[in-house]
């Protein structure tokens, strides 16, 4: 059974050419003008891109299943564009060992997409004592993180970046110095100092971006850096890059997007660590998108059920959704060429995430058919009760956004056709 | 106006508003039976998720003045402690059918959380470091009542400004009415970008105390210490106290406030509290008479109803 | 009516009520703000010239005791003034215009709050009829039929008479 996917704008990282691909048997079998197959996709008007990565997705399985399970976190990856996730292991019980990576690895065999999981850095992402990413390792797993928090002990960290170096896997940091971020919940400025809301200062964020970056030179490891909300992060990992240094970066879509004037209306579904900043390091992230600082656009979707969610602000736990609302948000928020948005969503975390090769592939014959098709000038609002995700903790309720994805590609298999999940 | 949740949902208008209301309600305090059935019929929650015995008697005093029921909730003895959401508890409350809430906790942001999630007006006693705004008016109602006007008064606010809700409305409330306002706190006690609010900084209190009309001191909490943003209390005092020493270089008319309760001795010296230009007592008998005129305005006074036919 | 009328009848008025209370004893009067007060007080002027007594003069505002809160936006006027208690006095109430009255039937309300009067009596400048509520005025300046949708106006200077924009 072949797939054939018609009329559409083909752009991967080769380039862009007009051409219908045929997909069978999980594979890309042919490329170019008037091709057929079993069943037809229709592309018109629509890219055919390499399917999308999120590396900093929380998919709360184990766990937390009223939130997310890392079923509907699949579908809302697939209705989003994407091919793949990397689910984050802040989960209960944490996805710190062999034991639990093979669980998340068994719930995500028939999901939609490809699931990967991360690994945590330290045993229990306590920051205590390293966590035994071998074993993790030997299980696929390429990213190690404790994101939901920082790895506060410098030593620890140096140990950790050492150990990883070894092992060929790479270091993700949350950036957070707790010292610093304690009690805060939302950006401290000058609206925190008006909403009467303990604040958490971006040097919180920056202080560890730049440890890190000493930690990177100082034992030649690489290092990831997630979700940068701040200018002063941004221009130390530029200038690191350029020093040659092994230093990644990632942005999530709420940092390019909403500021922390969001926090006026003290709903928590505005609160997320880190948290939305003013318009400067709004605009600092999309310069960082824009000349190649930052290397990924990552969700960080973070579902939390409306009961958890609908709490007074400082009470509430921090994260938002955003699998389902990425590409929609890039195309209209960020002014890119519709390659370097593709670049940011697909082979970039790709390369990050240790996936090359099986997402984010050149569309040619012999490649991998993890494939997405969207309509980048079709116009829709957000309507929070039609996600795919459990949970509803969206920030951009009745917005109005461009570029939606139509079809989703993964291992061959249509899992969305015409927006509509095919189980 | 719905609800009263910020002092910015007033402006100068809205204060001077219900100051003038205030004082038909401090007339009707005076009566030999002061209470009027301008409320007859409608009901006030409290709503305290926070220890509070001036604003809440205050608000009680305030609502039975004007005739209106008084529905108590008080949060120890209730489901609270079961683990109740706030929002679970406004909706059970709100299916009691008040006329108004009046709310307190020590998140910021609650009160106006709550407007969203009933159809009672939500009336702002004080959220987390947010704002305080009946507070701030009976201040406005003080000032006004002493020294004829609060424009062009230049009023000093010495205390632990971050952690104050008070100093908030305040300074709103005060700069709105054309008031010139200094903070003076020591750096560790001034909230973060305090260049971005209409006010003067100053870290010394004897700096700006012989120019001023109102000193007005907040409390410090005892926590502060441990939380390293001050060395001790007694290193507070000696700073930034208003001892018997500092008030004598007051102007003789300046009146010297404080939102209660006072920690005697650390903020504000007890010769001093009991000075003729001391007017704590005045702030709590008129906040009464604020809080009528608020209630008043919210439940009677909505001017979105329209008359059904004009007439003498 | 104009000028001369109107101090005639407030003079009229005013010896009716020495009349009506074999003197001056105890006789207070309250105008009700705001079209009330010029009356009150002119005819204080009155008894004070005819007795040579001044009566206790008061201000009262009745908004927080009418029965159409609610109804329509009704903020006080001007202060309500009643610096003397009305427990055993003959209180005179003062206003300009008699209508429904609902604006007496909130003023003896309010007088509850400052005493127990001997006797409520009620002087109006104007009765223009139409009453909703069993009231009746003891001194009138002069009755006038009017229209309910009309409206009336009493003053120092005459009493005007118009229509009700709509």
């Amino acid at each position: 059974m072949s797939t054939v996917i018609k009329g559409g704008l083909v752009i991967d990282q080769t380039g862009e050419r007009n051409g219908d691909v045929v997909v069978e048997d999980g594979r890309v079998v042919a490329v170019g003008p008037d091709l057929s197959g079993d069943e037809v996709l229709d592309a018109s008007g629509c890219v055919v891109a390499p399917g999308f990565v999120d590396i900093h997705a929380h998919l709360r399985q184990p766990g937390a299943e009223e939130a997310e399970t890392i079923e509907t976190g699949s579908w809302a990856a697939v209705r989003g564009g994407y091919s793949a996730v990397v689910a984050m292991p802040n989960t209960n019980p944490p996805i710190d060992c062999a034991a639990v990576v093979q669980e998340v690895l068994a719930l995500g065999r028939p999901a939609p997409c490809d699931v990967y999981t991360s690994g945590a850095i330290t045993v229990g992402r306590k920051g205590e004592q390293l966590a035994p990413m071998a074993e993790m390792a030997a299980l696929g797993v390429r990213l190690f993180t404790d994101d939901g928090n920082g790895v506060q002990e410098a030593g620890l960290m140096r140990r950790a970046m050492e150990y990883a170096a070894g092992l060929g896997v790479v270091l993700a940091q949350h950036c957070e110095v707790d010292s610093l971020a304690a009690g805060g919940h939302m950006h401290e400025g000058e609206w925190s100092s008006r909403l009467g809301i303990p604040g958490v200062p971006a040097e919180a964020e920056e202080l560890m971006v730049m440890r890190d970056i000493a930690l990177s030179r100082f034992t030649g490891a690489p290092i990831h850096f997630q979700h940068l909300s701040t200018r002063g992060s941004i221009a130390m990992v530029r200038a690191a890059r350029e020093a040659g240094l092994e230093v990644t970066a990632e942005a999530a879509t709420h940092h390019f997007t909403l500021t922390d004037e969001a926090c006026a209306s003290y709903d928590p579904v505005f609160k997320v660590n880190p948290p939305l900043r003013p318009a400067d390091d709004r605009d600092a992230v999309r310069e960082g998108l824009s000349d190649g600082a930052v290397d990924a656009i990552a969700t960080d979707h973070a579902p939390h059920s409306p009961d958890t969610k609908e709490m007074p602000f400082d009470q509430a736990p921090p994260g938002m959704l955003g699998l389902e609302t990425a590409l929609a948000l890039a195309l209209t928020e960020l002014n890119l060429p519709l390659a370097e948005v593709v670049g940011l969503l697909s082979w970039q975390p790709a390369a990050i995430a240790g996936l090359k090769g099986v997402h984010g592939a050149p569309i040619a014959p012999g490649g991998p058919a993890n494939l997405c098709v969207f309509d980048p000038n079709e116009t829709w609002t957000v309507d929070p009760d039609a996600l795919a995700s459990r949970s509803r903790n969206t920030p951009y309720a009745g917005r109005q956004v461009r570029g939606r994805v139509r079809h989703t590609i993964v291992g061959g298999n249509p899992v969305l056709v015409d927006q509509e999940m095919r189980p | 106006m719905k609800h009263l949740l910020s002092i910015n949902d007033l402006g100068a208008e809205g204060i001077d508003e219900v100051c003038r209301l205030a004082d038909h309600f401090t007339e009707v305090s005076q009566r030999p039976i002061p209470k009027v059935p301008a409320l007859r019929g409608k009901t006030v929650a409290m709503l305290f998720y926070e220890d509070s015995t001036r604003t809440r008697l205050s608000f009680e005093v305030a609502a039975r003045r004007l005739s209106a029921d008084v529905m108590g909730f008080s949060v120890s003895a209730s489901s609270v402690n079961k683990g109740e959401s706030v929002r679970d508890t406004v909706a059970t409350v709100s299916a009691l059918g008040p006329d108004a809430i009046v709310v307190r906790h020590r998140s910021a942001g609650v009160p106006q959380q709550t407007a969203a999630w009933t159809h009672a007006s939500v009336i702002n006693a004080g959220d987390g470091w947010h704002e305080h705004p009946t507070q701030a008016l009976l201040d406005c109602y003080t000032i006004r009542d002493r020294l004829g006007s609060v424009a062009g008064r230049r009023i000093v606010i010495v205390g632990d400004i971050k952690h104050s809700r008070v100093a908030r409305s305040c300074v709103m409330a005060f700069t709105a009415l054309g008031a010139k306002v200094t903070l003076v706190a020591p750096p560790t006690l001034l909230p973060p970008e305090v260049g971005s609010w209409p006010v003067d900084i100053s870290f010394s209190l004897d700096a700006v105390l012989s120019d001023c009309d109102v000193v007005y001191g907040l409390r410090v909490q005892k926590e502060r210490q441990s939380d390293a943003l001050l060395p001790s209390l007694r290193e507070y005092t000696a700073q930034w106290g208003l001892t018997a020493a500092r008030a004598a270089r007051l102007h003789p008319d300046a009146l010297v406030m404080h939102p209660g309760p006072v920690n005697r001795g650390v903020e504000i010296a007890p010769e001093v509290l009991d000075q003729p230009n001391a007017t704590l007592n005045e702030q709590v008998r008129h906040g009464v008479a604020v809080r009528m005129a608020v209630l008043y305005l919210l439940l009677a006074a909505d001017p979105d109803l329209r008359p059904e036919g004009a007439g003498a | 009516m104009e000028a001369e009328d109107i101090k005639r009848a407030t003079w009229r008025m005013a010896h009716e009520i020495i009349e009506r209370n074999h003197g001056l004893e105890g006789v207070v009067l309250v105008g009700l703000q705001t079209g009330g007060v010029w009356l009150a007080e002119d005819i204080a002027i009155a008894l004070n010239e005819i007795e040579g007594v001044e009566p206790p003069l008061g201000t009262l505002d009745v908004a927080f005791h009418r029965d159409d809160i609610g109804l329509r936006p009704l903020l006080p006027e001007a202060p309500t003034k009643i610096p003397f208690n009305l427990d055993g006095q003959a209180v005179v109430i003062v206003d300009d215009v008699l209508y429904t009255g609902r604006t007496i039937r909130a003023a003896l309300d309010a007088l509850n709050s400052y005493g127990r009067p001997r006797t409520v009596q009620l002087a109006v400048m104007v009765d223009r009829g139409h009453r909703e509520l069993p009231i009746r005025p003891d001194f009138v300046g002069k009755n006038l039929p009017t229209r309910r949708d009309e409206m009336v106006d009493a003053h120092r200077d005459g009493i005007d008479l118009g229509e009700i924009v709509k």
